[in-house]
């Protein structure tokens, strides 16, 4: 059986270590934060907060206490609160240890597409580009497949890219892979995925 | 010097101008400076640039000029929570320039700082680098960003000082401060004016060398995605 979207994340959260501020992207990654233990993680949001809390209680809402994605959050006894400059300024400056976040496509180079579909809708970037560019580590969280049963982990990305040659690891439903000299290499398979079945599915080289 | 005014409508007399260049601070909903955003509404001032994050909701933020089509372009990271946005965005009837939202943070801050340029490792390689000058500092490639210097700043702070010194609170800070940095005249709403020596000094997050005109206000300080825990939880 390949991995559901929380053992997705519990494996992601195996990436993180005692003392590091993470930045958790939206969907997949935000879950990572219900599976770091007893680990000590101080999560960044980039709208300007370090140490971010749970949602809060029901009739305790705080308008001026919001998260990346625009929920409402709480705080804790490390929060520290600063405004966008300075919150990019650690993100671009690379103290933020790792980022993990979603995307639409990862080549075997490292490259990323996360922000845009020509044609549809475009949204924006938000802060992906400046985290991808920025941060220690970048650790993708995405299915391995699309919709259409279409691998997402390719030889070229084929959509506008977030990032150039700046992803580290990718950590799918079939497994996790580490982009590596001249491909990717596979770090483990999902429970009950065979290797011969993650490389079948896979369109990038595995070296 | 007298800073403080009494609404925002006499705030913004003598100051707003069509096709002028407005930075305002928010992110979402959140310390968005919504009282002059509305008084900018009651104007009727045409054919604004706007340097902000977000375009705001259909009908609150940014949103409430999108839709009397005040707004001629956004300079933003993202834009997705306003449909009326992308009606007129579709439609060809607004222009928009997409940037990285921590380049956007930087250009402001850049810009009120007297840097009119800077390089970023930020969308190296993606369309966004496309036309600008990409330079190499010890091995790796960096485009060239400009500063910005918007012709008026709009803030949203939670205090203020009758000189302008100001105190935000919790995530509500996010692009105010870089925002009032960059315009040629800043124009604070604030939740409380305090007297002057009521502030620790230490606690200043903007000094008021930034802030020109200040005003009190109600807040309905909307929230944009409600999440929360059961009490039952506790």
């Amino acid at each position: 059986m390949p991995w559901d979207r929380n053992q997705m994340a519990a494996r992601a959260a195996q990436e993180l270590e005692d003392g590091m501020y993470v930045n958790l992207g939206i969907g997949i990654p935000t879950l990572v934060a219900n599976y770091v233990g007893d680990k000590d993680i101080t999560l960044q949001s980039e709208n300007g907060m370090l140490g971010m809390g749970p949602f809060p209680f029901e009739g305790e809402e705080d308008a001026d206490l919001i998260n990346a994605g625009k929920q409402t959050i709480t705080e804790l006894s490390r929060t520290a609160y600063f405004d966008s400059s300075m919150s990019f300024g650690m993100i671009r400056g690379g103290k933020i240890a790792a980022a993990i976040l979603g995307a639409m496509e990862v080549a075997e180079n490292g490259d990323l597409a996360n922000w845009m579909i020509p044609g549809k809708l475009v949204k924006g970037m938000g802060g992906a580009m400046d985290l991808v560019a920025g941060v220690g580590r970048v650790i993708v969280v995405m299915d391995h497949q699309n919709k259409a049963g279409e691998s997402k982990v390719l030889k070229d990305c084929t959509l506008p890219l977030t990032g150039k040659g700046v992803v580290d690891r990718i950590i799918t439903n079939l497994g996790v892979l580490d982009v590596v000299e001249g491909g990717l290499k596979i770090v483990e398979c999902a429970d009950g995925v065979s290797e011969d079945e993650l490389r079948a599915a896979t369109e990038a080289t595995i070296v | 010097m007298k800073k403080v005014y009494g609404s925002a409508a006499e705030a913004l007399d003598g100051v707003l101008s069509d096709g002028m260049l407005i930075a305002a601070g928010g992110f979402g909903l959140c310390g968005i400076p919504e009282l002059l955003l509305q008084a900018i509404k009651d104007a009727g001032t045409k054919n604004l640039t706007f340097a902000s994050n977000n375009a705001g909701v259909d009908d609150f933020g940014i949103g409430i000029l999108l839709q009397t089509k005040q707004v001629k372009k956004m300079i933003s990271s993202y834009v997705g929570e306003n449909k009326e946005f992308m009606r007129q965005y579709l439609g060809g009837e607004l222009e928009l320039e997409f940037n990285p939202q921590g380049t956007l943070a930087e250009r402001m801050r850049a810009g009120g700082s007297g840097i009119p340029g800077f390089y970023t490792k930020t969308g190296v390689g993606t369309q966004i680098a496309e036309g600008k000058e990409v330079k190499v500092f010890d091995g790796e490639e960096y485009i060239l960003e400009r500063g910005i210097v918007a012709d008026l700043s709009i803030v949203k702070a939670w205090k203020a000082d009758d000189t302008g010194n100001l105190v935000f609170r919790k995530t509500a800070r996010n692009f105010n401060p870089p925002a009032a940095m960059c315009g040629k005249v800043c124009i604070v709403e604030v939740e409380e004016i305090v007297p002057r020596g009521s502030l620790d000094p230490d606690s200043i997050h903007l000094p008021g060398i930034y802030v020109h005109r200040i005003i009190q206000g109600e807040h309905e300080k909307r929230i944009e995605q409600r999440t929360t825990r059961p009490q039952e939880e506790k």
